[in-house]
């Protein structure tokens, strides 16, 4: 089969990222920027699917900045074959992204498009799902193990419950959870070879789609901050320190 | 314009957080509420009783049993027309198939709501918690998810008449098994209190200790990622940016570091008690009650201490 998988450059996640002063969004200027951690879960099974014979070419494409060809890169050092960078500035809302992925999807023709559960910068949790209602195929989200059975696909997701086993028929969307596998660090080699793979940068205004946000960010704020308590010194105020909570939440 | 809300349920019961997100969605217009599923009358009935519900829609439906995002978005896509607002809890039904559906409708959504400041205007959480968004949305209808825990529940005390609604939906999706986590504890993601263990618990056997601190409390359990992907806690009991976000009215979290994306799923807690080893552990530093220890000789002194 041939796999799409959509990867994004988002802030670090072992950054902790500081509000503007003026509210205009979260300070990025500066700041360690990697692929989003469940994209890497996604090209990381879509190599896997690559290494078990089950797929013969793995497409990944990415949407943002220039700067965004080095997540691009990573996924190539990790295996995948080329490259799509559909180049935007700004803010790109994720019903956006999703027609921009339909339009990939209907250039490339893949039978299995992998994403990440949800990017951590804007936690929106929306594309996968977006680009399976456009093309109306079937979806498996929050996936933690994917196994190719017959011509489809049987998918374990996460769900508030525990873990839920589905079958899918390709072409299909998956998004990954963290557990879906441990992502490769890709060796030296790798990632000299990705530099000649195939990497075609697109601008966004070649695919004709209206990108304008529709939704007004009107400003970002910090979290209301957690002062602190006290200290105590032995196991049985702390157990006196629960019986008076325990109390105080009968009362309420 | 009413608003749609979308009930969640399980096995053959009305899940705690329907009443949060019916209180939420009260704001923003009458709410007509919709229990989905396969053989529901009795879900749909407890969902009458719900302060503030002006009607209960029934979708009774063998291609409904298992929520697939398939049935509920094409369900909610044929209900949509009349309504200004279609929410749902942001778990894993509303998660899967609000954005399927808004795709259909060609409507940017608004997902994790966390704060209703009118008809258009929401706040919603973003990098895990660190920054807060207000979004004003022009859509000309809005599809959101809320989190539960950020509303209090509605009362209960209500007859809201209840009415079939035909739809013609099909799962698309074929359902294999599911994998449930059997548990007499509270449901995590609207307990009252909740114990977290880490993974300095080095063992799935030594992890019990934080069930037992749990079943003396009648709490609900958690668990860092770590735990989690070390196999000492299932799935659903993982708490932060990508598990359940919780705000219990006491969290007790024990042998937890407080990793950026723990901290995300409790900022909503109203009281965090810690108990580590590492006073300069980040959960330790933000907590309203501290205590340096070792856990497994503090667990059980403080479950010992508890029974006195």
């Amino acid at each position: 089969m041939k796999i799409l998988v959509a990867v994004k450059r988002v802030v670090d996640h072992a950054v902790r990222v500081r509000v503007r002063p003026d509210g205009s969004g979260v300070e990025t200027e500066n700041v360690r920027m990697s692929m989003n951690p469940f994209d890497k879960n996604a090209v990381e099974a879509a190599v896997q699917l690559g290494e078990a014979g089950h797929a013969d070419e793995i497409v990944v494409v990415s949407i943002g900045p220039r700067q965004s060809n080095d997540v691009i890169l990573t996924a190539l050092a990790m295996g995948a074959h080329r490259g799509i960078l559909i180049e935007a500035d700004g803010r790109v809302e994720t019903l956006a992204v999703a027609k921009l992925l339909r339009a990939v999807v209907d250039e490339e023709k893949p039978d299995l498009v992998l994403l990440g559960k949800q990017a951590v910068d804007d936690d929106s949790n929306q594309v996968g799902q977006m680009l399976a209602g456009l093309l109306d195929w079937p979806q498996a989200t929050f996936a933690s193990e994917i196994k190719v059975v017959g011509g489809g696909l049987e998918v374990t997701r996460e769900v508030d419950y525990g873990r839920a086993t589905i079958g899918v028929a390709l072409p299909a969307i998956v998004t990954a959870d963290l557990r879906l596998n441990t992502p490769r660090n890709a060796a030296l080699p790798m990632v000299m070879k990705a530099r000649s793979k195939p990497l075609a940068v697109r601008p966004v205004a070649e695919f004709g789609i209206d990108v304008a946000p529709r939704l007004k960010v009107e400003k970002v704020s910090p979290p209301a901050e957690r002062p602190g308590g006290r200290k105590l010194g032995s196991v049985d105020e702390l157990a006196a320190a629960i019986k008076s909570e325990l109390s105080e939440l009968e009362a309420l | 314009m009413a608003v749609l809300v979308l009930a969640e349920h399980d096995l053959g019961k009305l899940s705690a957080s329907t009443a949060r997100i019916v209180a939420a969605a009260e704001r923003l217009g009458p709410v007509h509420l919709l229990v989905a599923g396969q053989g529901v009358a009795e879900v749909a009935a407890e969902a009458a009783r719900i302060a503030g519900v002006e009607k209960v829609l029934v979708a009774d439906s063998p291609a409904l049993a298992e929520l697939t995002a398939e049935a509920v978005a094409k369900l909610l896509a044929e209900l949509a027309e009349p309504y200004g607002h279609i929410v749902a809890a942001s778990a894993s039904t509303g998660r899967d198939a609000i954005p399927r559906l808004a795709a259909k409708l060609d409507v940017m959504p608004v997902t994790d709501v966390i704060a209703i400041h009118g008809p258009n205007r929401f706040d919603r959480p973003i990098y895990a918690g660190n920054a807060i968004e207000t979004i004003a949305s022009g859509e000309p209808k809005h599809l959101l998810t809320i989190r539960a825990s950020a509303f209090r529940p509605a009362q209960s005390g209500n007859n809201a008449p209840i009415s079939a609604v035909g739809p013609d939906v099909a799962a698309v999706a074929k359902f294999i098994a599911a994998h449930r986590t059997e548990s007499e504890l509270p449901e995590l993601s609207t307990a009252q209190i909740v114990v977290a263990g880490g993974v300095s618990f080095g063992s799935a056997e030594r992890f019990a200790l934080v069930e037992d601190l749990a079943r003396t409390l009648g709490a609900a359990v958690g668990a860092t990622r770590a735990a989690v992907d070390a196999g000492y806690a299932p799935n659903d009991w993982q708490v932060g940016q990508t598990g359940k976000i919780i705000a219990p009215d006491l969290y007790i979290g024990i042998g937890i570091s407080g990793a950026l994306q723990h901290l995300a799923g409790i900022q909503g807690a109203r009281k965090i008690v810690a108990i580590n080893k590492d006073p300069e552990a980040p959960l330790m530093k933000i907590a309203d009650i501290a205590l340096v220890g070792d856990l497994f000789e503090v667990v059980p002194q403080l479950i010992a201490g508890l029974k006195r």
